[in-house]
């Protein structure tokens, strides 16, 4: 494979993967968390939460990049702050990752609320009538129900971290390497002469990476949604 | 084990203040809908938080708002039996029966998964899954799920209340059994008065929130002052032997010193039922009856008369089998002369007795 791509794609393709896959596995968890007290809980400023949290989906990314670099560049108060435990976001893959995650976040949020939001509180309120604590409930009658939802949530947020641009080159740049991503690497293919060969190849490797994430979120979902629904 | 409940919970428009106890066996909150049942339960359950009251087994206190006190539902140790079942549509039978298990304390766990299995019937359904289960089969797993939580208390509201008549006929023996095998009390919510006469022990009837009779199931069938579904769904129950089954398709059953014959049921010579006789399928005369079809005449005296609101008439008659109410007209009172202390005979057909008001009497241990 690396015959047919350059050594700068090829350390896009595999940067790109890397980036989603951490962006994926380290929001996952909020997510849930956050699609859960968004579907059951009622606190005071909720709907503030619940805007915070559709934010990115929003705003301009390049707004969304921007609003990072002033959190979390090496000046910002939280750059700082994390620096200093030898956490640096600024202009690092791990910046990406984190432009990735803030970006993929809301849809995560969303795909997995709309599954808690179908399991009927009903039996959530039997398993607790049988002895269950509210984390048991979670862990043996929520979280088996809303699998499908969580599957697809988190292949979207894999697919949509892929795809990541305008936050992604606004928070860390474009260094081939360290932050340069597949869309970042296309970007970069077209604005140079004669890069059209390399941006098709990657393109095409972009199509494949999303077609199979979808693929394989609507494969894996059926197959949990049978378990599921006991039929 | 006896429950007491003291409560009162204002819904808007609505204001729920209810005090009994339930001894062991089943008392049915009796009442129609929106009389405020499912609340009480809910709150039992600990699933709803009541503006005041307590709610104490025995010296178990689940809530009291004096005090301060409010055990949440996962640390109440009960078995609560649903309406629509509420079972993991996501686990098997087996695991659903066993859910519970594992939150009892140790040296109380049930080690009874055979027996209950057994009792119920659902054996050749454990590797099943909820959504391949009939309505029947359903509640009976979850009479088994909340059986194998090793309940202090179980609750069953309206268990019955979705199937059809011939679902309710396959489950109503399974409560029975549960009556009369469990220790602990049994509250159980319901609107039929066909579950009230084959399954409580005692009663409790509620309307608008208010309980307003509690006693034992003969008393509170018996009393024609507390139809709380209206007149026409009034009866008394008896309490008989059975003599023989005839040959004829007959069953004779004995009450007091009065023989009754009915079609025939399935339970055996020498067993006890209890039988509801509908207050709309009694007549009255007050000469011995003579040359006419029925089979059951039960002598007895008027001991008082309800007018209703309508043309109709509930006449309570003493019998030695026990009190019959008859639903009569106004107009036949007067024209019979009826008055309180008259001897008078009761006549039921043989074959106006429904099969499933028909259930065996509370037995056991309690």
């Amino acid at each position: 494979m690396t015959g047919w791509l350059g050594p700068q794609e090829w350390q896009a393709v595999a940067l790109s993967l890397r980036v989603a896959l951490v962006a994926m596995l380290m929001t996952l968890p909020l997510a849930v968390l956050a699609a859960h007290a968004l579907a059951r809980w009622s606190f005071p400023g909720k709907l503030l939460v619940n805007g915070l949290v559709h934010l990115p989906l929003i705003l301009p990314p390049v707004v969304t990049g921007y609003l990072l670099l002033l959190l979390f560049g090496t000046q910002g108060p939280l750059g700082r702050l994390l620096g200093e435990l030898g956490i640096v976001f600024a202009f690092r893959w791990t910046g990406a990752a984190l432009a990735a995650a803030v970006m993929a976040f809301p849809l995560m949020v969303r795909a997995i609320r709309l599954s808690i939001e179908a399991v009927d509180p009903k039996l959530e309120e039997a398993a607790s009538t049988l002895g269950a604590s509210r984390p048991w409930i979670f862990a043996t009658v929520t979280l088996p129900l809303i699998l499908p939802g969580l599957v697809a949530g988190a292949i979207l947020g894999f697919a949509k971290a892929m795809g990541e641009f305008g936050a992604t080159i606004t928070f860390v740049s474009n260094i081939p390497g360290q932050t340069q991503t597949l869309p970042s690497a296309i970007y970069t293919f077209l604005q140079v002469p004669g890069g059209e060969g390399a941006a098709l190849r990657l393109v095409a490797i972009s199509v494949v990476v999303s077609m199979a994430a979808l693929l394989l979120s609507e494969v894996i979902g059926r197959r949990v949604a049978g378990r599921v629904s006991g039929a | 084990m006896t429950l007491s409940v003291t409560l009162s919970h204002a819904f808007p428009g609505f204001t729920l203040d209810a005090a009994f106890e339930a001894p062991a066996g089943i008392t049915v909150l009796f009442g129609r809908s929106g009389s405020g049942k499912t609340t009480v339960a809910n709150a039992v359950a600990g699933l709803l938080r009541p503006d005041a009251g307590r709610i104490a087994l025995d010296d178990v206190v689940l809530s009291d708002s004096a005090r301060g006190v409010w055990l949440p539902p996962h640390r109440r140790r009960l078995g609560y039996i649903f309406q629509e079942g509420r079972l993991f549509p996501h686990l098997t039978v087996r695991q659903n029966l066993t859910y519970g298990r594992r939150f009892a304390p140790r040296g109380q766990r049930s080690d009874r998964v055979g027996h209950v299995v057994e009792m119920l019937g659902i054996g050749p359904l454990l590797d099943r899954r909820p959504g391949a289960l009939s309505g029947g089969e359903k509640q009976r797993v979850g009479i088994g799920r909340a059986l194998l939580a090793s309940p202090r208390l179980i609750l069953a509201d309206e268990p019955l209340a979705a199937l059809d008549d011939a679902r309710k006929a396959e489950v109503l023996p399974y409560f029975e059994r549960l009556r009369d095998e469990v220790a602990v009390p049994i509250l159980y919510v319901s609107h039929s008065v066909a579950e009230v006469a084959r399954l409580a022990t005692s009663v409790v009837v509620l309307e608008d929130g208010q309980v307003v009779r509690h006693g034992s199931v003969r008393d509170v069938l018996g009393d024609s002052s507390v139809t709380p579904l209206g007149a026409r769904e009034a009866g008394a129950l008896i309490e008989a032997r059975v003599v023989a089954h005839a040959a004829d398709g007959l069953t004779e059953l004995r009450a007091g010193d009065i023989s009754l014959f009915l079609p025939r049921i399935a339970h055996p010579p020498g067993s006890a039922v209890r039988l509801r006789i509908a207050a709309h399928d009694v007549t009255l005369s007050t000469v011995a009856p003579v040359g006419q079809s029925a089979l059951n005449i039960l002598p007895g005296h008027v001991t008082g008369i309800r007018p209703g609101d309508g043309p109709g008439a509930i006449v309570s008659l003493d019998t030695s089998a026990g009190t019959i109410l008859a639903r009569i007209t106004r107009r036949s009172v007067a024209t019979l002369g009826l008055d309180a202390g008259m001897p008078c005979h009761a006549i039921v057909k043989s074959v106006a007795i429904a099969p499933q008001d028909i259930g065996r009497q509370p037995g056991g241990p309690t």
